[in-house]
């Protein structure tokens, strides 16, 4: 059924009984044309626009657990497209681009708030770094202002400006970026895919690969063995696991990104703010609370928990940019499996592997990027090409030294 | 979480910098720098990584006493199994 | 009005009367009290509005499971919204008011959301908002927007204080109830450090809940030989709120939120980082409600919240009470009742039989068993109870329904490390089967309900931990305490054809019925995550304590499974709501990070310098002297007086690392990719640091003090990394190698002499040394004195003028850079800052982190014929890959402007000259730029594709940031002719 605010006043009157399922929970068929396995936002994106923009329908999302379990649920929302490098912005713009136009293409509310995000500089190095940021940016079509310290005032009075260990100085204001409704998304994309005849497939976790003369030509799962033309694999964090069943050792690490929600207030924050003096993020969601995140834990882990240190540096963070925080109370915490690659920048590749193809290593990126990772991997799957918008993103650039590293770090993944 | 320094003992983990995996060392290389062979060591060197769910070798290095660590510590449950000084042998 | 205080009953303190205000208008209450009691004993029912419909509501609950009771704490810059009235522990004059309404509490016209309450189903905004596109944004959201959130924030700083602490113990106990008190007190005496932390203002738990003198003697007795031993901390007042990994906890004490303000000195609340052993979890479980249809209508409350307020409090919130429990501990709340003179109508126990020793409670009002509440009635405040037995029905006359449906054991903790709990069906709850993690449940907390078996199993516990750590010790005598009687059955709802629960009210903060988890179903949203997800049922402020089970238990039986199957969302920290302020401790404002100073900090202060922060350091900007308008001029002055004549500046804050040994210059050659084992004893040399990428990663210059000792200088942002890399190089690649590092950074002070003059300055400087060319040369390294203190003295120029740099023990810093000014003043002496010193290095084009940013190589600087690739090194292989190499990468170039009106500035792009500025004709952009004075125009560092190949060519540069775009010459570096003992000399 079509979503509308006709349908809702229908269904009002019915006792809310018109309603149906927004996906099939689908039985594994023998075989497919292509397998995606993960069914976070990027697995269901790919399926979506693989039936949607390249007529292949006869897809299954393979997912472990319940879709959207992973990073897609577990995210700050935060969409943008101001990046520095050649490499990724016209990536990551074709995502916004998609984001902008992603209710009406999936017939599904996913929240998409085009409210701004402000990144704070607090020296002139830093300043200039943001010029070079927002110039690139502006060269490729995608807006980028610089404002000075008091334009950052009157649009965000309340950072602190007067007290500060490291003074605002001013920020890079990218106002086409915001947030979008995290579980809107992976359902709202589940749904538009299934309507389509992809089958979604949860609790079927990939237990190992189907070889035949080395070629990857299906997946063993919990569910029975399928067999697929192509498989690709989107699993985020668990990449490295699931690559070692194919003998496969990728660029990345994985690390836990622990996020944080306050309790839910009138509105305050409107817009992503970034600060500059610190790993520091925060925005407010239309529910009220107040989503916030900072840096990585330094060590690999797969369990989804990170430690104290981080936890008290994103309040320290916190305070230090906006005072006003203080009394307000941290509602509950989470973290995800980051994949950090070894360049801070993703995947999506053939792998040495026929038959095998690769959308791994998005970093803190992943979220707003679903939906061009999503249609770069359908094309990929779809026609065997790299497509434009992702050409830089080839598993073989670590080898050739062809890094894509927007910070500068190298090769250590947890400092990206 | 807590690590244990064989030399300062249990420490709380602000005091540690982790740079990662630690499972291969540095290809010895005797003469040919830029032949293909010491490139593809290099490559595999610096950029794979075996990143398993399970217990895993990780440099750590603990800021009081300067000392470079590789502890065994499973990425799924946290749990440490052993560290013990990178260089092995006597304190560094 | 309904509620009302006892005249006797209650552990406040009845010769402390306090009193406060709440939606403007005045009550009073006693020392003990909390909001809430003082709320329900004043006679106040109505204290909120649900979120989304705005229906009025009344206290659920007297702890953190309470969805309801929220208000706005306080005024002004210390107002909180979302307060939990039932724990707010009153103090005189407090502020409170509700939220979440308009114009009033009574009167909220927001209520009218309620009438669209079958549109507002869950999810509904999922299928909507979507049309025109641009509504969204315009309208939909900030309509959403408004309406969201429960209260206000201030939007002022904190004006109170908070401070970190920590402690460390063999055994923590969180929860004085009577499980922990047992197993503390147990664990005390065997002479264990031992801490207690309980999150209520007194010690006791469910026990203060129970009334009776001898009982409360007993916990006071408890609570004093626990708070009298050494060995023991007792915090009160203290939530654990988060467990992390091998026995680290972060527990929030509320040193002062119980006063009106914090008193001098006095900081409002304290983090702790707790570090145990191991912990016993005495958190107790908490209650469940029984989900009928009206159940959120003030006057239904929880019946152990109901037993709380009457017994310790003295609040009795009704005069007419119905009871319906699943469990034995409803009695409790019965007997209660009646012996505070409450009317108890009617108990409805799904059960056939009386609890034991309820029997005269029975007699005492009438007993349905196996009867249902179908409704409620009553507007704003509860006047009548709908039930249902067999085929019965009727309406009973009461202003109070007391709800028991079960319990849930309170192990958020073990969740926070990734444990999953298990269905018990024995006690119709999620238990933790294990101790994990080195924590482990005790009594209610545990799942054991039953007090006599609960405190055997806590002590059991208790013993085998402390055996565990290595004490002895013994079970304490437990005083004869009557049992209590803890069977229950599982009693949930469950939706039919006819009725899907749509005024059955599972989470009454966000709205959510029943209904809303029959149409999740239907949707497909049916595993738990998606289920919470899709109705945000738990996600109110009160973590979802009374609505998660009954949730999973409606999706279990609407999918068919037994509850063990279903599963069950893991505990996420923390475990109550914690002030961001608390957790962030004394790090707030201008103590975010610490300032670091350098040694010349007082001589600079002195000279009215502007200080920048570079890192933690404050360091130097520039010198202002009384006349100049503004930085420009005075930067502007410090680089000709130090071209034409002398200046000093500060450059302490370079690390220096010694490295020594006979195998040092063999280290050396494989750190760097130069060869610092060349360098002649007394000179210095250029290093260049690259990663074993191949990429550049930092450079500095290095002094051979001996045959076997090296003294590296590294630039001041990268010292840690540095010192860290320069040690696994040492301890991990090449630990057969001999030598040893010391990190000398902050033992020397080391200033910069530079100019035309600057030999003879430092000849009048230094006792009996005659600097020349020859007794100094550039890159020389010498010793010498001044006033009989020991200097080092290097040939080093950073400005390409004859310059030298001091070192100096760090505590004769500012003493000598003062000597230096008095002896330099006859040469026409200045301070310079790190803005002269960068224009100058511009100047010399030199490469600093702007241009090693960790995305260039040597060879797109300009450097590649530096490398010694004959020696292995770290970065040797990688380096030389054909991408890191090719000659259209950016590589570095100077530029002047055509028209020296113009300013270049650091992050303009470099175009091609002509034809549209789009990135196709982006070639880099500019990395350092600055005014020259020596050259009369702006000039720049900048990456430009291939740039050394196209020395004098015409680009544009193009700024859109800052709105400039114009011509400018790709000149070759330096802009001007160096002195020697450059850098790259």
């Amino acid at each position: 059924m079509g979503f509308s605010g006709f349908a809702l006043l229908k269904e009002a009157l019915n006792g809310q009984r018109g309603w149906t399922e927004h996906w099939r929970k689908a039985a594994p068929k023998p075989a497919y044309d292509v397998v995606i396995v993960g069914g976070g936002g990027h697995g269901l994106a790919t399926a979506h626009y693989l039936a949607s923009r390249y007529g292949i329908t006869n897809v299954a999302v393979l997912e472990k657990g319940w879709i959207g379990g992973g990073n897609a649920g577990r995210n700050t929302t935060i969409i943008r497209s101001n990046y520095l490098l050649d490499g990724n912005i016209p990536f990551y713009e074709l995502s916004m681009k998609l984001w902008e136009g992603l209710e009406q293409d999936i017939n599904f509310n996913a929240m998409v708030s085009q409210r701004s995000v402000l990144n704070l500089y607090h020296s002139d190095g830093q300043r200039d770094a943001y010029a070079r940021r927002g110039n690139a940016m502006a060269l490729h079509g995608v807006d980028a202002e610089m404002l000075d310290r008091e334009a950052v005032r009157a649009r965000v009075p309340y950072l602190d400006f007067d007290n500060a260990r490291f003074p605002v100085k001013g920020g890079l204001l990218h106002r086409r970026g915001g947030t979008a409704r995290h579980d809107g998304v992976v359902w709202g994309y589940a749904r538009a895919a299934d309507r389509r005849g992809v089958d979604i497939v949860e609790n079927c976790e990939v237990t190992g690969f189907l070889r035949e003369g080395g070629a990857v030509v299906g997946v063993e799962t919990t569910r029975g063995t399928i067999r697929a033309r192509t498989v690709g694999m989107a699993v985020a964090g668990s990449s490295s696991l699931l690559a070692a069943k194919a003998d496969l050792r990728l660029p990345m690490e994985s690390h836990v990104l622990q996020a944080f929600v306050s309790e839910g207030i009138k509105p305050l924050v409107d817009g992503v703010v970034t600060f500059g003096a610190g790993h520091f993020y925060i925005s407010q969601s239309d529910k009220g609370g107040l989503v916030f995140g900072g840096d990585l834990d330094p060590f690999p882990s797969y369990a989804q928990r990170g430690g104290l240190p981080v936890f008290e540096d994103v309040a320290e963070c916190a305070l230090a940019m906006m005072p006003m925080l203080s009394r307000l109370r941290i509602l509950r915490s989470w973290g995800g499996i980051m994949d950090m690659s070894l360049d801070g920048s993703p995947i999506i590749d053939h792998t040495p592997v026929e038959g095998l193809k690769i959308n791994s290593g998005w970093c803190y990126g992943g979220f707003k990027a679903t939906p061009a990772s999503g249609l770069c991997f359908a094309h990929l799957l779809a026609t065997g090409e790299l497509h434009s918008a992702a050409s830089a993103y080839r598993l073989d650039r670590f080898a050739r030294g062809a890094l894509i590293d927007e910070k500068g770090v190298g090769p250590t993944p947890n400092l990206h | 979480m807590r690590i244990t320094c064989p030399t300062c003992g249990s420490r709380d983990l602000h005091e540690f910098h982790v740079l990662g995996e630690a499972e291969q060392a540095r290809p010895r290389l005797s003469g040919d720098f830029d032949s293909a062979a010491a490139r593809a060591a290099f490559t595999d060197y610096v950029y794979a990584r075996r990143n398993p769910a399970g217990p895993h070798d990780e440099y750590w290095y603990h800021g009081p006493c300067d000392t470079w660590l590789v502890v065994r510590r499973d990425t799924r449950s946290h749990e440490v199994h052993d560290v013990r000084a990178a260089r092995g042998g006597d304190r560094p | 009005m309904t509620g009302f205080r006892h005249p006797s009953k209650g552990l406040i303190d009845r010769d402390k009367p306090l009193s406060f205000t709440f939606d403007g208008k005045s009550y009073s209450g006693f020392a003990g009290d909390t909001l809430a009691s003082a709320l329900i004993a004043s006679g106040v029912r109505l204290v909120g509005r649900s979120f989304k419909y705005h229906r009025p509501r009344g206290f659920l609950g007297a702890g953190h499971d309470e969805p309801n009771g929220l208000v706005e704490l306080r005024e002004g810059a210390r107002r909180e919204p979302n307060v939990k009235a039932t724990v707010a522990e009153l103090h005189d004059g407090l502020i409170a008011r509700s939220q979440n309404r308009w114009p009033s509490l009574d009167f909220d016209l927001l209520a009218v959301n309620g009438l669209l309450k079958p549109v507002f189903a869950a999810g509904f905004y999922y299928k909507t908002f979507m049309w025109p596109a641009s509504f969204w944004e315009k309208l939909y959201e900030p309509m959403i927007r408004r309406a969201a959130g429960m209260g206000a924030a201030s939007g002022l700083p904190d004006p109170d204080a908070y401070e970190q602490a920590s402690a460390h113990c063999d055994l923590l106990v969180v929860g004085a109830g009577p499980a922990g008190l047992t197993a503390a007190l147990t664990a005390a005496r065997s002479g264990a450090r031992v801490i207690l932390a309980e999150d209520d203002f007194r010690l006791g738990g469910r026990w203060l809940a129970d009334g009776g003198e001898e009982l409360q003697a007993l916990v006071a007795g408890w609570a004093n030989e626990l708070t009298a031993l050494p060995n023991v901390t007792v915090l009160s007042r203290t939530t654990v709120a988060a467990a992390f990994d091998h026995g680290t906890f972060l527990a929030i004490e509320r040193v002062a939120d119980h006063h009106a303000v914090p008193g001098p000195h006095q900081v409002r609340q304290r983090r702790w980082t707790l570090t145990a052993r191991r912990v016993l979890l005495a958190t107790g479980a908490g209650e469940r409600s029984v989900l009928c249809p009206g159940n959120d209508r003030p006057g239904v409350m929880l019946a152990s919240a109901v037993r709380s307020y009457v017994n310790r409090f003295g609040a009795v919130p009704g005069r007419k009470a119905v009871v319906h429990t699943a469990t034995d501990d409803g009695w409790q709340t019965a007997e209660s009742l009646l012996a505070a003179g409450v009317e108890l109508v009617a108990v409805l126990d799904p059960r056939n039989e009386v609890p034991a020793g309820m029997e005269g409670v029975a007699r005492r009002t009438r007993v349905i068993s196996g009867g249902a509440v179908i409704g409620t009635r009553g507007g704003k405040s509860l006047s009548a109870v709908g039930i249902r037995h067999g085929r019965a029905s009727e309406w009973l006359d009461a202003d109070l329904l007391c709800l028991s449906g079960g319990f849930n054991p309170a192990i958020q903790l073990m969740g926070h490390l990734g444990r999953r709990p298990v269905w018990s069906e024995a006690i119709a709850g999620f238990v933790m089967p294990e101790p994990a993690g080195g924590i482990r449940p005790i009594g209610a907390a545990a799942g054991i309900y039953g007090l006599r078996e609960g405190l055997e199993q806590a002590i059991a516990g208790t013993l085998v931990d402390l055996a565990d750590l290595g004490f002895a010790a013994q079970a304490p005598a437990l005083p004869g305490l009557p049992d209590t009687p803890s069977g229950l059955v599982p009693l949930f709802w469950k939706p039919t054809l006819e009725d899907s629960g749509a005024k059955v009210f599972i989470d009454p903060q966000n709205d959510v019925c029943a209904s809303d988890v029959v149409l999740a179903h239907r949707e497909g949203y049916r595993s738990v995550e998606h289920l919470k997800r899709f109705t945000t049922l738990g996600m109110a402020t009160d973590q979802g304590r009374t609505a998660n089970v009954d949730a999973i238990a409606i999706m279990a039986h609407l999918e068919g499974r037994p509850m063990a199957e279903s599963g069950v969302t893991l505990a996420r920290p923390p475990v109550v709501p914690i002030a961001l302020g608390a957790v962030a401790g004394a790090r707030a404002g201008g103590h975010f990070r610490p300032v670091r100073k350098v040694p010349l900090h007082p001589w600079a202060e002195g000279l009215g310098a502007v200080f920048t922060d570079v890192g933690q350091w404050k360091r130097p900007q520039y010198f202002p002297r009384a006349g100049e308008s503004d930085w420009q001029v005075t930067v502007n002055r410090e680089v000709t007086t130090v071209r034409k004549a002398v200046g000093l500046t500060d450059v302490s804050t370079l690390g220096k690392f010694v490295v020594e040994g006979p195998d040092a210059g063999a280290y050396l050659d494989r750190v760097f990719a130069t060869r610092p084992s060349a360098i002649a004893v007394g000179s210095c040399g250029y290093g260049l640091m690259l990663r074993e990428d191949g990429f550049l990663k930092d450079d500095g210059m290095i002094a051979r003090l001996t045959e076997q000792s090296f003294l590296v200088f590294v630039s001041t942002v990268h010292v840690a990394d540095v010192w860290r890399h320069m040690q696994f190089c040492r301890q991990v690649l090449w630990p057969e190698l001999d030598l040893s590092l010391a990190d000398q950074s902050e033992r020397w002070a080391q200033m910069a002499l530079a100019g035309p003059k600057a030999e003879a300055v430092l000849t009048a400087l230094l006792d009996e040394f005659t600097v020349d060319a020859h007794s100094l040369p550039p890159q020389a390294v010498r010793e010498a004195t001044v006033g009989g203190v020991p200097v080092r003295l290097f040939g080093l120029s950073f400005s390409g003028e004859r310059a030298f740099e001091i070192a100096v023990a760090a505590r004769h810093g500012a003493a000598l850079a003062a000597r230096l000014m008095d002896v330099g003043a006859a040469h026409g002496i200045t301070a310079y800052g790190t803005e002269a010193m960068a224009v100058m290095r511009i100047e010399m084009g030199y490469a600093v982190g702007s241009e090693i940013n960790g995305q260039t190589t040597a060879h797109d600087l300009g450097m590649a014929g530096l490398m010694d690739l004959g020696k292995d090194h770290v970065g040797r292989v990688l380096s030389q890959r054909d991408e890191l190499m090719r000659a259209d990468r950016p590589r570095l170039v100077g530029l002047i402007p055509v028209d020296p009106a113009n300013r270049l500035r650091g992050g303009a792009h470099v175009l091609g000259r002509d034809g549209p500025a789009t990135v196709d004709a982006d070639l880099g952009w500019i990395t350092s730029a600055a005014w020259s004075p020596t050259l009369g125009t702006s000039i720049a560092l900048a990456m430009v594709k291939g740039g050394p190949d196209r020395l004098g060519d015409t680009v544009r540069i193009w700024d859109g940031m800052r709105g400039t775009d114009f011509p400018a010459r790709i000149v070759s570096l330096p802009f001007i002719g160096r002195a020697e003992g450059g850098k790259d000399a």
